[in-house]
């Protein structure tokens, strides 16, 4: 395997579910180091599935997904570990949250020092240094969602996945979220993969963005969002933000229509 | 309404409504002048109590010993079958419906069985009261062990946690509001069992339980004698529910819905 493999590249993956339902037809994904790709689509566009088929969680049915040109998951390499954000935080209700941050490093034996570090150093990065103590019941939807960001950061991840991780917060926490996220990705170097049927969070935080369409669940564009990192929230008044999310979401009501002629990949304007 | 305000509600209330229960009885027997072989007064069952004592606590004390002895036994058999449920689908479907078998069966049906093939009558008592009493703790323990949120299961499995990691730090723990539901059940049935064995057992001598003592008051008539030792089951089987709460919310409060302070 070379060393420039790109962190997943998805080659001809189909899901077909039990009862018959084409979650996916075949799709095609690449992600490389450094970048931050989004899944855009509407509901039952397949973008939880394909991300979930990333993840390793769901097998597919057809066609193939390499993680740094490796047909599996790499078992214990540091420098090659996935993590994910799910849509609720899915966090341990009995377990205050520094013990949830440590959840991962305990699963995986590391040394109560290196973890105790690990955890703070997770928690800072969001901002809820002093809130270890405390229970998750305790804490804000928001707050809990960064407690379940901190837990995916704990273990240093080369590719971070994250499933509409703020589609359950009100409009003003997730500007906050998305702002902070931008900011980590850029401080941590992060990869990150993330879905999301919001057109203004997926044009504010990706280099690229995956537009899909549903029925059956396919990828129909690719635009990359040129805008230099980082992005303040004067970048959500510009007329570039505008213009983005205008050719994105034509894109999205294009497909919805069931006009197939938008099936061509070009770049944005 | 204010937490200790409630809190006080839930204490006075009940033993305002005891009082009131309790002074319309001994009114009622002393106004028709009742004779004590047919309804004793609450003053006649309290003096009772209190001249019986020796006999009666000691029968409770073997009572309540077969009851927890019983009671932890089905603990440790209950927990144990549901963690073997858990393991897989095919072990629960092939065996739980012996479970509800030994559910549905009387104990009064198959106590008589144990009596005569255990040969120590103690023994016997308890083994009857296990078998009612563990039923409850089997049914919500597996079901406890199997209510894990999706989402959580999909993160240990992503970070690769063995079998026994995700038993341990997510099945166990997601089970024991589940665990703590059915063992609330399985203390009241444990008494109840211990009593209903003795009766068909119908044992005495020094070992005698409080079922011995009410078979026994009735037989010779003595009334009072059996509402009191009516009485000290009750107590009992009070004590072990409220025992088993506060241990529930020593558990759970922290972070459980049910027991959360205000959680009325």
């Amino acid at each position: 395997m070379s060393a420039a493999a790109p962190v997943v590249a998805v080659h001809a993956v189909a899901k077909t579910y039990a009862d018959g339902t084409r979650a996916l037809a075949p799709v095609d994904l690449i992600i490389r180091a450094g970048e931050f790709v989004t899944l855009l689509g509407p509901s039952g566009c397949g973008k939880t599935t394909l991300l979930r088929i990333v993840a390793d969680l769901l097998a597919p049915t057809q066609g193939q997904v390499t993680w740094w040109g490796d047909a599996r998951v790499p078992a214990a390499d540091p420098e090659r570990r996935l993590a994910m954000v799910f849509q609720s935080p899915t966090l341990m209700p009995w377990a205050r949250v520094a013990a949830n941050v440590r959840l991962p490093l305990d699963l995986a034996h590391v040394a109560p020092a290196d973890a105790a570090n690990a955890v703070s150093d997770a928690l800072a990065g969001v901002g809820l240094a002093s809130f270890a103590d405390r229970y998750p019941r305790e804490l804000s939807g928001g707050m809990q969602m960064r407690v379940s960001i901190a837990r995916a950061l704990a273990t240093a991840p080369s590719l971070l996945l994250m499933d509409e991780p703020f589609g359950a917060l009100d409009e003003f926490t997730r500007h906050k979220l998305d702002a902070d996220l931008a900011a980590l990705w850029l401080a941590r170097r992060l990869t990150v993969l993330f879905v999301t049927h919001s057109i203004q969070e997926a044009v504010f935080l990706s280099t690229r963005v995956v537009v899909m369409a549903a029925r059956p669940g396919r990828v129909i564009a690719d635009v990359a969002i040129p805008e230099a990192h980082p992005r303040g929230s004067a970048f959500r008044g510009s007329a570039t933000f505008a213009a983005l999310c205008e050719d994105l979401s034509t894109r999205v009501a294009r497909a919805a229509t069931g006009d197939r002629t938008s099936d061509v990949i070009q770049a944005s304007p | 309404m204010s937490a200790a305000a409630a809190r006080t509600l839930r204490i006075v209330a009940p033993i305002a409504v005891a009082i009131v229960v309790l002074a319309a009885w001994q009114w009622l027997v002393t106004i028709h002048d009742v004779p004590a072989y047919l309804v004793p007064s609450p003053a006649r069952i309290a003096q009772t109590l209190w001249q019986d004592r020796v006999l009666l606590v000691d029968s409770l004390g073997v009572t309540l010993s077969i009851a927890l002895t019983a009671l932890a036994l089905a603990i440790v058999a209950g927990v144990a079958i549901a963690l073997l449920f858990a393991q897989s689908r095919l072990v629960e479907a092939s065996l739980f419906p012996y479970a509800i078998l030994l559910q549905v069966t009387p104990i009064v049906a198959i106590a008589p069985l144990i009596i005569i093939w255990v040969k120590d009558t103690r023994v016997a008592l308890m083994l009857c009261a296990v078998v009612v009493a563990v039923f409850p703790i089997i049914s919500n323990t597996t079901l406890g062990l199997r209510s894990v949120d999706p989402g959580l299961l999909d993160f240990f499995r992503m970070s690769r946690a063995t079998r026994w990691q995700t038993l341990t730090r997510l099945r166990i723990p997601s089970a024991l509001p589940y665990f703590f539901a059915g063992l609330r059940i399985a203390g009241g049935l444990a008494l109840i069992g211990a009593v209903v064995a003795e009766f068909i057992a119908g044992t005495g001598g020094n070992g005698a339980g409080l079922a011995y003592q009410i078979l026994l008051a009735g037989i010779q008539l003595n009334i009072p004698r059996l509402f009191a030792a009516l009485v000290l089951i009750t107590l009992a089987g009070v004590a072990i529910y409220l025992a088993i709460g506060a241990l529930a919310r020593m558990a759970l409060e922290r972070w459980h819905e049910s027991e959360l302070p205000g959680a009325d």
